[in-house]
């Protein structure tokens, strides 16, 4: 089971990455524990970035949103368009 | 409701025009354009990036209009917002709507500016002299979308 991650903005640049394939371990199910293991796997500034924004296959989402196989996870920081 | 993001330059005139073109129905056109200022938080701001998150910034965008419509009688929705860099005085946004009465396309249109800044996938980076850096979110802004909450 695997997601793909997107990073924009500030955390796209911090990464020097915009996107990645990741492997999802038995047990990782939700936006909040795929935080946890990216922090784990050195992704350091998502623990610390402050209001860090996620969205699911590009809707707003809340730590606790199931994620599944081949889900698009997108992790940003709050939007400053307009 | 039509929704775009692009790089290119938009003519104010031209798609206000298009927006009520042909429909007697229409009494009130508002419309917002957000600009590049050259100075924020202090500093002078040369130049600005913005970045998206293509596919998402459309269907949030597609949502906002489409929530608008919901809570006010309004016949059109225009949403134009750029991407790519950008110069002082540039126009960055359009937001317009069209209705029976100026009531309900102000309050439309303040609306989807509102909920656009705190909702659509962008993000601006500015170039100042002491070096680029991400604009940060204000709470101004999710307070004026907050008032909006039912």
């Amino acid at each position: 089971m695997s997601v793909r991650v997107l990073y924009f903005a500030g955390l796209r640049e911090a990464f020097g990455c915009a996107g990645e394939s990741i492997d999802l371990p038995a047990g990782v199910s939700t936006v909040a524990a795929l935080r946890d293991l990216l922090v784990a796997q050195g992704r350091d500034k998502l623990a610390s970035a402050r209001n860090l924004r996620c969205a699911v296959n590009q809707d707003m989402a809340t730590p606790e949103v199931v994620i599944k196989d081949g889900d698009e996870v997108a992790f940003f920081p709050p939007v400053t368009g307009g | 409701m039509t929704v775009r993001v692009q790089e290119a330059d938009f003519d104010l005139g031209a798609e206000l025009a298009l927006l009520r073109a042909g429909d007697p129905r229409v009494g009130a056109l508002a419309s917002f354009v957000g600009l590049v200022r050259d100075l924020n938080d202090g500093a002078s701001v040369t130049e600005m990036t913005l970045e998206h998150y293509p596919g998402m910034t459309e269907k949030a965008l597609e949502e906002i209009a489409a929530e608008a419509k919901t809570r006010w009688d309004i016949y059109g929705a225009l949403v134009i917002h750029r991407v790519g860099p950008l110069k002082p005085c540039d126009q960055i946004v359009l937001v317009a709507v069209t209705s029976a009465h100026r009531g309900e396309a102000f309050a439309a249109c303040e609306f989807i500016m509102d909920y656009l800044k705190t909702r659509a996938p962008f993000w601006k980076r500015e170039a100042t002299p002491e070096g680029g850096r991400w604009v940060d979110a204000r709470d101004a802004d999710d307070s004026a979308a907050e008032r909006w909450q039912k």
